[in-house]
């Protein structure tokens, strides 16, 4: 690899030695950037973390993360990273569940995950079955919605200040004087989702091409040819030819 | 004992109610708060604390007052633009947070990075590591009850900073790494007069401090033996950094994951014996001597050459090269407003930060801006063993146990 990250070294088979060790709770798995994650059944995520800490040495869990994907079914995924610091080794095992289902606990298997679910549960809403204490922990007391979903504005639903009036901090619904400035820099080539001046015209259908000339009578039985017919050459050449869009360049970024 | 028990002639017995004058309330555990505003809480944090007397039954952290959805910001920033926002996590070591966050984009992009600015990226990042334990050995001391060691670590971070402002610009929130490399060159004379400073100023102040400290006393009575913390708990707790390394265990992802160069570095992981809050304040002091060492190694083998990738497509043209070349205009232009692109993909990259583990968990849709960036930060599985590590110590022994800790929160509250 040319890039200077971190050497973790995924050994040979590894994949493999952990598909044993979790058996049927295994969906998916394979190496990505070199880095090895596995997908696994969500009622048995417990289970999974167990084994896998008991038979294969991931004794630290680093790190849970959420990350929400609106567009699918199951719109979040929980993502665990596990590491072994005698085997020097990094897995990521993931679950995906939705804004009902919860998620079993894994707080006893490392008691880390408690603070770690709580606050994927402040950021995401997804709730975790059997949490011994499943509070809010990082937004404000009091505080509704999930923040970090993707459907939930950058600028929030409330502001507070401090009321000279009231002797006390008031919420308020957020007002902006000025909306937020959301460039988009995307090349219009690439992803651009509005429609770019001039170019409504591309978008207007093409004119209906002429009807076919009428065919022609075929020639006498006698003489079968097999060149085409002559109307529908003249046809093929009637046919507006539609403007070409421009090819789309390189994306900018790829190197 | 209490039926054999006579009461002697001549004594009234004493009844539970008789010992009570007037005015007087039996109270068993009470609940005091810790914080938000408290000068040993090193920011804001809010403990409630169940408390025996002075004994301490429960405590639970209250996180989040600085919560600012730093990882929200990130999503709807580019690539570049989201680099700031972590000099503003961990605000004591700045150069550190950046770090994870550069090698994560570049590990997504597979991006080469000339060696000058790996040599460069590990010498501040070293540089950064003495600065942050500088503020937390001299407030730890501080918070236990000595003014005179902090006043004069505080020197020495202030070299450091100026250091940094004499590299970057700016004296903390510095947004010297880059996705690539580094911002820019440093003059050869910052170079050399980091090397003096470390061969000179540094041993000299910080081994005076030190010298007030390590064996005094009092220092000890209040350290020693305080929040042990076993290999086992260290593990299952998720601690990394001088936490797990003061618990005994030698786990320094310096040394098991090299990232830039520190494969070529030579230097000692100091480890702890006892796992109390001496051995992480020992540990501490002993990687400042190690930081040192590294520092003065990157001096000497630092080459010349580029201080940032010639991609072009990822890393901006200098200012003269605009002035000449009409390309160089374009990717300019086109970097600092479209950004570039980073292949879809997810990474997590961790670094071993001045505090412990500090990661990135980089999520990349394919566009210009991070779909998901989760940080990792290494406050909050510390803080969050503040319960059993402080349980059954005395109310003081809370901001020795913190100030152990190396908490920010810029960096806990994200």
């Amino acid at each position: 690899m040319a890039s200077p990250a971190p050497l973790v070294r995924n050994p040979e088979g590894a994949l493999d030695q952990v598909r044993a060790a979790i058996g049927s709770a295994f969906i998916a798995g394979g190496e990505a950037v070199g880095e090895l994650s596995v997908t696994v059944v969500r009622e048995s995520i417990a289970d999974v973390l167990t084994a896998l800490r008991d038979t294969l040495e991931y004794q630290q869990l680093m790190e849970i993360a959420g990350v929400d994907y609106p567009e699918r079914a199951e719109r979040f995924e929980v993502v665990y990273h596990l590491l072994s610091v005698t085997r020097n080794h990094r897995l990521r095992v993931r679950v995906s569940t939705d804004e009902a289902t919860p998620v079993p606990t894994v707080t006893s298997v490392y008691p880390a995950a408690g603070w770690l679910e709580r606050e994927v549960f402040d950021m995401y809403g997804v709730v975790f079955a059997g949490h011994p204490d499943l509070r809010r922990i990082l937004t404000d007391y009091g505080f509704a919605g999930h923040p970090f979903r993707k459907d939930f504005p950058l600028t929030g639903y409330v502001e507070l200040r401090y009321s000279e009036a009231e002797k006390r901090v008031v919420y308020e619904p957020v007002s902006l004087p000025q909306d937020l400035r959301t460039f988009d820099f995307m090349s219009p080539w690439e992803g651009a989702s509005y429609v770019l001046p001039g170019d409504e015209k591309a978008a207007v259908a093409p004119p209906a091409p002429s009807p076919p000339a009428p065919a022609p009578a075929p020639a006498p039985a006698a003489k079968p040819s097999a060149r085409k017919p002559r109307a529908t050459k003249v046809d093929a050449g009637a046919t507006p030819a539609t403007k070409k869009p421009r090819a789309p360049r390189k994306p900018k970024g790829e190197a | 004992m209490a039926e054999t028990y006579e009461v002697p002639t001549g004594y009234v017995e004493l009844t539970p109610d008789d010992a009570q004058t007037a005015g007087d309330r039996e109270i068993t555990n009470y609940t005091i708060n810790f914080g938000p505003q408290h000068p040993a809480a090193h920011g804001v944090l809010r403990m409630v604390m169940e408390l025996d007397g002075e004994i301490i039954e429960r405590i639970d952290p209250h996180v989040g007052l600085l919560h600012r959805g730093t990882e929200k910001l990130i999503e709807h920033k580019t690539y570049l633009q989201a680099l700031p926002y972590f000099d503003r996590l961990d605000y004591c070591s700045p150069l550190g947070m950046e770090h994870s966050y550069v090698l994560a984009i570049e590990k997504l992009l597979d991006l080469e990075v000339p060696l000058r600015a790996q040599y460069l990226r590990v010498l501040f990042a070293e540089l950064t590591r003495i600065c942050n334990h500088m503020l937390n050995i001299g407030s730890h001391v501080m918070d236990v009850g000595a003014m005179t060691p902090n006043l004069w670590v505080f020197e020495l971070r202030e070299d450091c900073l100026n250091f940094f402002e004499r590299a970057s610009g700016a004296r903390m929130h510095s947004a010297w790494f880059r996705p690539g490399g580094v911002h820019q060159d440093v003059p050869l004379k910052l170079l050399t007069d980091i090397g003096e400073w470390c061969d000179t100023r540094l041993p000299q102040l910080f081994g005076d401090a030190m010298s007030l400290v390590i064996d005094n006393r009092i220092f000890k009575q209040r350290n020693v033996d305080i929040a042990t913390v076993s290999k086992a708990d260290a593990l299952a707790w998720g601690f990394s950094g001088p936490m797990i390394r003061g618990a005994g265990i030698p786990w320094d992802l310096r040394k098991s994951q090299p990232y830039d160069v520190y494969d070529r570095m030579d230097f000692d992981v100091p480890v702890g014996t006892r796992g109390d809050c001496y051995d992480r304040f020992m540990v501490r002091v002993e990687e400042v001597y190690q930081s040192a060492r590294i520092i003065k190694q990157c001096l000497n083998e630092m080459p010349e050459g580029p201080i940032a990738s010639l991609d072009r497509k990822v890393v901006p043209p200098k200012r003269g090269e605009m002035k000449m070349s009409m390309e160089a205009l374009i990717h300019h232009f086109k970097l600092y407003t479209e950004g570039f692109h980073v292949p879809a993909g997810e990474v997590y990259v961790a670094t071993e930060s001045p505090k412990g583990e500090f990661g990135v968990y980089l999520v990349s849709d394919g566009s210009n801006k991070p779909y998901r960036c989760k940080i990792r930060p290494t406050a909050f599985s510390h803080l969050q063993a503040m319960d059993f590590m402080s349980r059954g110590h005395m109310l003081a022994d809370a901001t020795a146990i913190l100030g152990a800790m190396d908490i920010v929160f810029g960096e806990c509250d994200r």
